[in-house]
Parts: C-alpha cells; sequence; structure tokens
C-alpha cells in the first residue's frame, strides 16, 4: 500500500521552471547532487569494511534539498544541521577530505575525530554546528539569527531539520521566539514520512506542516523536495526575506529517504513502509527528473554526465586514499578543548 | 506580601562594618555587575521570565532595561530549552548572553540544551566555537517553596563536562563572580540563594572579578574543615563561631565554586585537620557532598582521624509545609551538634 504519495509536478515541475535559469546554474545544481551521491554511494560501499567507525544517515534520495537550499547562501551564510549532515556539509562548500577523515576517525578530520558522520562542521564555510537530538539544532540556529539580529548582521542562518523533530516542544518554542523577534531565520524542513521506522501517521495527525507552522505567525510554504529549482525558489524567497528584514520562513520540502535510517542499504524490506511505495519514488528521483530535463532541454548531454561522473570520482577516490592514509589521533588529543581559554 | 519577601526580608545578618568600604546589598550587588557587563560589552544581553518587570528578578535586574534598552534586557516567553539553546546559538555567534531564572527548577526543562548541547560545542567541533554564556539562578527554601521550587541542582549537573558551576555566599563574591561569570568563555551556572538576596557585605565599586575555581577561607582554625558554598557555608560559618564558644577551632572554607573545584584549599587543609565536614544546598546523595567525601577517602584517608560527615539535604523531596521544613532543612543548631560529635569521634580508620 502506498501511504505517502508523491504529490509534486515530476518533470514538468522542471519544465515550467527550467528557462529561467542558464546552463551554468543547471549544470552547477546537477554536478552538485551528482557529487553528493557518488560520495554517499562510495561510502556505503565501503561501509562494511569497518574502517569509517561511525554511524552514518545517508542522504541518498535527498540531494535536492541541501544543494537547492545552498544555491541560494553565500559563504557567509550560516548552516546548522541535525544527525543527516553529509549533503548539508557537502552542498555548503565542506571540504570532502575533512569529511573522510572524520569518518575515518583520524586527527585531520573536520573536528579532529570528536564528531564523526553526526557531526560535520566547518566554519570557515558557515556549516556551523549540529545536533544529534533531532530538535536539538533548532534552538541553536536561533541563538545563531539572535546575534545575527542585534550585531545587525547581513547574514541569514538556515537550520536543516526532519519532520520529527516539529514534534519535540524545542522546535515550537523557536518558531514562536523566531516570528516573535522577526529574526533572519530559515526553518527548513524535510518530510521524509519517516523517523528511523516510525512512520507520520503513528506520530502526527493527518495536518498539513505548512499550516502547522503559520500558526506560530511566520510565512510557511510548502516545496517539492525532489525538485532542485523548487527548492532553490523557495531557499532563495526565505533567505531575500531573512536579509531584508522580514523575519524568518517556515519552509517544508516533502522528499524521500531511499536507505534506512542508518547504516547502509535500504530496509524497506523488514516492513515498516511498503516495497510498492519505495518504488514508486524511484522514478521520482532527484537526479534522474533533473537530468532528464537538462537533456530535454539540451543543456546536457549524457556524454556531459559521463564526463561529471568520472571527474569526481577521481576526486572522491583521492580522498578516501587520503583519509585512510591518514594519522589517528593521540591520547593527549583526548584532553583538550573541554574548556575554552 | 508575594511569595516568600516577608520570609527573606526577616532574616538577619550581621551587619557589615561601614568603615571597610561600600555597603551594598546582594541583589544591588548583582545588578551592579549587571550594569557594568552591559555597559562594557555590547555583546552582553540578559534575559529571563520578568528580568523587566516590577520584582525585576529580586531586584538583580531593576530599571536595566530603561538603561540599555528592550534589545539587551528582555522578557522571554516560557520555552526554558528554547530560550536555553537560543543562548548557546548566541553566544556560539559572538554574545554573551545572561539567562536568569527566579529558580533552579527551571532549568531542568532545559537540561538537553544545558547538558548535551551548549556544554559540549567546544569539545565537539574541535574548539571551532566556544559558548561564553550565564545561566542564573535562586534557590528557593521555605514559606511553601516546596517540591518544585526549591530544588538545588548543583549536584545534578556536577557531572557534566565543559560546564563552570559558581555558588557565591556574600555580596562581594556575587558581583566578582558574576563578572568573571561574564567574561569566562565557557557555559558558566551561577547559583544564588534566595535567604542571601537581602545580605548586606562589602562591596567595592566598578569593574572587579572573583577567580572561578578558587575557594577562600572565612574562618581559621584546627580542629575540623567544614566546605562548602552558598547558603551552606553561612549557615556553617554562624555555626563554627558559634561553637568557638566553647573551644572548637574550625577552619571554614567557602568553595565559592563547586566546579571545577579547588582541590586543594581542600586538601591543604584536611591534611591539617584531620577531620571533614562537608555542607551542601543539595541532597547529599550522589551531589557535591558525596563528591568531596570521596575526594578525601581517595586522597587524604591517611589524614582522617574521623569520617567525613555531609551536612545536606535528605533523599527526600522537599516538603512544602512549615513544620515538615522545620525537619528537612539543616539549621544552625544542627550543624552544631554535628560538629561537636565530629571534634569527639575518634578514627573509625585503622592507620598503620
Amino acid at each position: 500500500m502506498i501511504r505517502y504519495m508523491y504529490a509534486g509536478e515530476g518533470l514538468d515541475g522542471f519544465v515550467r521552471r527550467g528557462s529561467s535559469y542558464p546552463r551554468e546554474f543547471h549544470s552547477k545544481l546537477f554536478r552538485d547532487m551528482l557529487r553528493i551521491r557518488l560520495i554517499e554511494e562510495e561510502i556505503e560501499r565501503r561501509y562494511h569494511e569497518d574502517q569509517m567507525k561511525t554511524p552514518i544517515h545517508l542522504v541518498i534520495g535527498q540531494e535536492a534539498t541541501s544543494v537547492g537550499c545552498c544555491a541560494a547562501l553565500t559563504n557567509d551564510d550560516l548552516l546548522y544541521s541535525s544527525h543527516r549532515t553529509h549533503g548539508n556539509y557537502l552542498a555548503k562548500g565542506g571540504n570532502l577530505q575533512s569529511m573522510l577523515c572524520e569518518m575515518f576517525c583520524r586527527a585531520n578530520g573536520c573536528v579532529g575525530s570528536r564528531g564523526g558522520s553526526m557531526h560535520l562542521i566547518d566554519k570557515r564555510v558557515g556549516m556551523a554546528g549540529t545536533s544529534a537530538i533531532v530538535a536539538g539544532a533548532i534552538p541553536i540556529a536561533t541563538g545563531a539569527a539572535l546575534a545575527a539580529k542585534l550585531k545587525r548582521a547581513a547574514h541569514a542562518t538556515v537550520v536543516f531539520f526532519g519532520e520529527a523533530a516539529t514534534e519535540e516542544g524545542a522546535c515550537s518554542e523557536s518558531l514562536n521566539f523566531a516570528a516573535l523577534k522577526q529574526l533572519p531565520l530559515v526553518f527548513f524542513c524535510e518530510n521524509n514520512f519517516y523517523s528511523v521506522q516510525s512512520p507520520l501517521w503513528t506520530r502526527q495527525p493527518s495536518r498539513s506542516l505548512r499550516k502547522w507552522a503559520e500558526g506560530f505567525g511566520l510565512p510557511a510554504v510548502e516545496v517539492d523536495g525532489m525538485n532542485v529549482l523548487a527548492v532553490y525558489e523557495a531557499s532563495r524567497d526565505a533567505v531575500e526575506r531573512a536579509r531584508n528584514g522580514g523575519g524568518p520562513t517556515f519552509i517544508e520540502a516533502v522528499c524521500y529517504r531511499y536507505r534506512g535510517h542508518g547504516g547502509s542499504g535500504d530496509d524497506t524490506r523488514t516492513g515498516y513502509r511498503a516495497q510498492d511505495e519505495r518504488d514508486a519514488w524511484d522514478s521520482l528521483d532527484p537526479l534522474s527528473l533533473h537530468f532528464q530535463y537538462l537533456r530535454g532541454a539540451g543543456l546536457l548531454s549524457d556524454v556531459d554526465r559521463e564526463e561529471m561522473r568520472s571527474e569526481i570520482m577521481t576526486e572522491v577516490l583521492e580522498a578516501f586514499d587520503f583519509a585512510s592514509a591518514s594519522p589517528n589521533p593521540v591520547e593527549g588529543d583526548l584532553y583538550s578543548h573541554v574548556y575554552a581559554e | 506580601m508575594p511569595w516568600d519577601e516577608g520570609l527573606v526580608n526577616s532574616l538577619v545578618y550581621d551587619a557589615p562594618d561601614r568603615s571597610e568600604g561600600r555597603v551594598l546589598g546582594y541583589a544591588g550587588a548583582i545588578r551592579e555587575a549587571l550594569d557594568l557587563a552591559l555597559a562594557a560589552d555590547p555583546g552582553v544581553f540578559v534575559l529571563g521570565q520578568g528580568v523587566d518587570d516590577p520584582g525585576s528578578m529580586f531586584g538583580t535586574t531593576k530599571g536595566l532595561h530603561e538603561k540599555f534598552g528592550r534589545d539587551r534586557v528582555f522578557d522571554t516567553p516560557l520555552s526554558e530549552e528554547g530560550m536555553m539553546g537560543a543562548c548557546a546559538g548566541a553566544a556560539m555567534n559572538g554574545m554573551r548572553p545572561v539567562y536568569m531564572h527566579n529558580r533552579p527548577d527551571f532549568i531542568l526543562l532545559a537540561m538537553n540544551q544545558l547538558v548535551t548541547h551548549a556544554s559540549k560545542f567546544h569539545f565537539m567541533d574541535n574548539g571551532q566555537t566556544t559558548v561564553p554564556m550565564v545561566v542564573w539562578a535562586a534557590i528557593g527554601r521555605g514559606w511553601g517553596s516546596g517540591a518544585q521550587h526549591s530544588q538545588a541542582i548543583q549536584g545534578i549537573l556536577l557531572g557534566v563536562p565543559g560546564i563552570k558551576i559558581v555558588m557565591p555566599s556574600t555580596p562581594f563574591d556575587a558581583k566578582g563572580l558574576m563578572l568573571a561569570a561574564i567574561a569566562d568563555n565557557n557555559p558558566v551556572l551561577i547559583f544564588e540563594h534566595r535567604w542571601l538576596m537581602r545580605k548586606d557585605g562589602i562591596v567595592p565599586e566598578g569593574a572587579y572579578t572573583v577567580q572561578i575555581g578558587k575557594g577562600i577561607h572565612r574562618r581559621r582554625g584546627q580542629d575540623l574543615t567544614i566546605v562548602g558554598a552558598s547558603h551552606a557555608i553561612e549557615l556553617a560559618l554562624t555555626a563554627a563561631n558559634k561553637v568557638a564558644a566553647e573551644g572548637i577551632e574550625a577552619d571554614v572554607i567557602d568553595l565559592r565554586t563547586i566546579k571545577p573545584l579547588d582541590v586543594e584549599i581542600i586538601g591543604e587543609s584536611v591534611k591539617r585537620t584531620g577531620r571533614l565536614l562537608v555542607v551542601d544546598t543539595g541532597w547529599s546523595m550522589g551531589g557535591v557532598c558525596a563528591e568531596i567525601g570521596c575526594l578525601a577517602a581517595e586522597r587524604w584517608l591517611e589524614h582522617l582521624k574521623a569520617p567525613v560527615r555531609r551536612i545536606g539535604l535528605p533523599d527526600i523531596p522537599t516538603p512544602a509545609g512549615f513544620t515538615l521544613e522545620q525537619f528537612y532543612y539543616p539549621n544552625v543548631e544542627r550543624m552544631s551538634a554535628v560538629i561537636r560529635g565530629l571534634v569527639r569521634e575518634q578514627s573509625a580508620v585503622s592507620v598503620p
């Protein structure tokens, strides 16, 4: 039984929007998504080797949300995120080698082997913080936006979270406060219908998350999270509103997690979601849809795509080699940064 | 009379000697610290439910919103977790929030953001971020504060890495430790005690800090060591002065800060006196008393002439009724009795 049906426009959604953007823009979005996909697949392929001793939460199927949103951000804008960080970190410009070193628990990981896959942070590119508690980063991002407002800074802050975060009080408290203080903040909710293996129907009454968010007194939009252009446009509008003093926005991006909650592989067979539902979303792959449009519009050929793939794979394999050859931390490293000076 | 004003106003403390300097009340000393910090650093802001109301957090924030504006001194929604996280997020981005609560009980709503987030970011991101924030609350006692408005939660937080816990006992320390806490680049919790809010003391004008992590002798003696902080050490000092008439001379150490703990000052004294009484405003079990008692067993056992004693709260929720409260809380008489007993006691430990 298909409980969660795709309600977007499919390819039509690309056709309707696509001509507004130059080839370079399209090509960058597609390449960024493909890069995340290939990195995730390589991580997944090697995970059983047990060299990456870290819980992983793959974003395969959800590349369009990170890439579409980050296309609307500059390096100065801040992004906070949850446990599912890979897409956010890479799309925001986080260094691939530092990410893989972190996954391999090496001393030169992006946070010195203190975070692992759930805490990919690189403040130099505005990847400002993550939390492994579902709504944990939302109040933090709210405070970051409060600081920006008090300092009259020009940047926007975005916080990514899954739909289950809306069930924790901290999310409601943050929406209320952000609306009250008109903070320059974008609440980016990826609704993929599942929290670990708990489907939405066991957790929330049947209602629109967009309308729920509007009840806090801030603008809210629902977008097709499988369409990178739709995500980009909603993010761009929200970020502009934040930068221009228009306050916070709630974006609900409807998307689908192709893999299990954590680890490698698809766990649909365990029965928490129906196989036909899972299969139905396959045809809506955010990369395939965008590529189908690009090929149809004469913007990208199969050959172009293969060139991209091969370029990216060279980079990815080099980064894996670099990570696996990097040094482990030493015992003394444990004792630093417990307290700040 | 709102809440426990009458009770707190009726408490009698020794008047400070005015020849030693300017006399200021406890709440006024905290207010002065906040005033100085707000004026000195545009990154400082003060928030909390009621910081701009007529009660103004026992007077500690009185008029500050008028002087510095409501962007920097503001009332909050009753969203303890959300606001605690917002403080952490602001602190991670160049601000120095001071988040004030009437009672520590309310901080329990924010444990996720305090314990799982604010205290750990600096470590988790390998030092990329600092989280300079102050969380302030006044422990309640008496007049029906009861099980949910009197909790002294410092023991629960003592084992959390990455935070500091400050517990002043004098107006001088309240001001100096508040200024030190605001200047500190870590999350610092300040647990005041409601019963100290009307105590007067000598408080110098202008900015000064009291070092976090260092205790101070309030009394010198050789017969036993009494160690603790906040209102517990205030009571213990009164008891120590009382038993001095009987020839018992106590070494009384006000820790000022319970995390980081000044192990050195305790150790020096215990090695000298051989007897240790630990006092705390919180539960004895698993708290400050238990930790310091354990330290004595680990490090100074061969110096002990008697078993370590502790006076905290029993493993019971606070009753609200007046009579039961009298049984529940330590007082000067009970502390004096324990001190006499401890000094008389011979070592239960056989030392080779």
